[in-house]
């Protein structure tokens, strides 16, 4: 009798353990930029599960995801890294690891973040588990565009100099395969999500230059060099973004620089493939996850906006104003609905890809980035 | 922003023929610009806004710098007002930095670089 009554303790206790337990794959975080806090969301409740704090300056902040997806590594503006445990809910642990950051990545087996800086110039690399700093890679520029690559390899460009380097932490010492003559002034990139095309966008030359990282020795390979000739330029209110997701079907899609327009370009031969003229200078140009949508805000005045675009016909299909300032998008993994922050709202927008109709509104203190945890799983974000 | 009146943007159609376009362009420009005057005084708050957010996208919300310079007090101070709102007008070509002429009027350029220079007379 006894052990009868200890065996169903011990299944309770087993019961409660269980239920104590958080799954983790439909979640997300949202920075909210001015009051160095971050929203933990869940996506299928379409709600806010708890606010952390403590993050530092998150203006133009970013994160990845531990392979797990239990931490997520959040890159803020002042240098600081804050590893956040989404189970526990709370901050594990916190440094300053520069003076001014840009963005960051994870290495494909999640052991190693990187963090692309602008003062001191560089990328530094430390362990995922303890935040110890296992390589420093100075520049001697502000660096952008940093991304992983398969092979334990970060990639990354320098805006001062125009060079990309390669750099190959699968050995002791990181290995650094340097490329010269990228272009003027690259302010960001993105990587294909199978890792071999990385493509950085220029602000001061029309067009974009690509490397196929299949290759030994990657080469520079100009995209749209005439782009642009021969048009005045418009003044750029804010830089647009690169991300892994704008491959929409066999094509890429790219916010123009300096032109109200989106391009396309076929992502094997690297050669335009369409235009489509804009409300403004887009900022983020984002297939949905099945390729057949792009959404794409745009720069400041006129970033109430997002036009949506078909991808077969590139015409828009649907323009609508979530509100003041919309920053971000970020579709669910399987693109059935997107999330949109809308800064000077102060909200989180909700919608229906298929039907666009809005699902639901979310309080967030001038949000900008929206991060689902299925971004754990791929290669560039 | 939120309880300030917003420059109304265009609704420009990708199909617009350059022309309307760019009267529709004309037309938000001319509705910023009464809007920058109409609101000035009370606007100080939607202007500082405009400076951490919006000049913040380049230069840092707490505008230390970003992929554009430093902003505070202490690095700008070679510069006389006059100077810092031709820059903010003007923009500097060859440079990311664009010109604000086609949003913002010289009374507010002139607002912002005395914001810049001294925060606290704000």
């Amino acid at each position: 009798m006894k052990s009868l009554i200890l065996g169903f303790v011990a299944s309770l206790l087993v019961f409660a353990a269980q239920a104590e337990s958080t799954a983790t794959g439909d979640l997300g975080l949202i920075i909210e930029r001015a009051t160095g806090s971050v929203l933990l969301v869940d996506q299928s409740e379409r709600a806010v599960v708890t606010r952390i704090e403590g993050l530092g300056d998150l203006s133009h902040a970013s994160l990845v995801y531990s392979p797990d997806e239990r931490f997520a590594y959040v890159f803020g503006r002042d240098g600081g890294l804050t590893k956040v445990d989404i189970v526990a809910r709370k901050i594990v642990n916190r440094i300053i690891q520069a003076g001014n950051s840009i963005g960051g990545a994870i290495s494909d087996n999640g052991r190693l973040v990187a963090v692309s800086n602008y003062e001191p110039g560089g990328v530094r690399v430390f362990d995922a588990d303890t935040l110890e700093l296992v390589a420093d890679i100075p520049t001697g520029s502000k660096t952008i565009g940093l991304v992983d690559a398969p092979g334990r390899k970060f990639v990354f460009t320098m805006w001062d100099t125009g060079e990309t380097w390669i750099a190959d932490m699968s050995g002791k010492a990181p290995e650094i395969i340097k490329i010269e003559d990228m272009g003027a002034n690259p302010y960001d990139a993105l990587i294909t999500g199978n890792g071999r095309t990385y493509i950085t966008g220029l602000f001061g030359e029309d067009g974009m230059t690509a490397l196929d990282l299949w290759d030994k020795t990657p080469k520079p390979i100009r995209v749209l060099p005439g782009y642009g000739r021969g048009q005045e330029k418009l003044p750029v209110y804010k830089m647009p973004h690169l991300e892994g997701w704008a491959l929409a079907g066999r094509e890429f899609v790219l916010p123009a620089v300096g032109h109200h327009e989106v391009l396309w370009v076929d992502a094997d031969e690297l050669i335009e493939t369409g235009r489509t003229p804009t409300h403004g200078q887009p900022v983020f140009a984002m297939a949905r996850p099945d390729g057949r949508q792009v959404w794409v805000n745009f720069a400041h005045p006129l970033n109430d906006t997002i036009q949506v675009i078909d991808s077969v016909t590139k015409k828009i299909i649907h323009q609508f104003k979530p509100g003041p300032a919309v920053l971000h998008m970020e579709f669910t993994p399987r693109g059935h609905e997107v999330w949109i922050s809308v800064r000077d709202a102060n909200k989180v927008m909700i919608y229906d890809t298929h039907t666009f109709e809005k699902l639901q509104e979310i309080d967030a203190d001038s949000p900008s980035g929206i991060f689902f945890t299925a971004r754990a799983h791929k290669t560039g974000l | 922003m939120r309880n300030s009146p917003s420059p109304r943007s265009p609704v420009i159609s990708a199909k617009s023929s350059p022309m309307v376009r760019l009267a529709a362009i004309a037309a938000f420009l001319a509705g910023s610009a009464w809007m920058a005057q109409a609101g000035e005084a009370q606007n100080s708050e939607a202007l500082k806004r405009l400076v951490h957010h919006d000049c913040g996208s380049c230069h840092g919300l707490t505008l230390k710098g970003g992929l554009g310079p430093d902003l505070r007090p202490q690095t700008l101070e070679h510069y006389e007002v006059d100077g810092l709102a031709a820059v903010i007008l003007d923009g500097i070509p060859g440079t990311a930095m664009p010109p604000w002429r086609p949003l913002i009027t010289s009374d507010t350029a002139n607002w912002i670089a005395q914001y810049l220079l001294k925060p606290e007379t704000k």
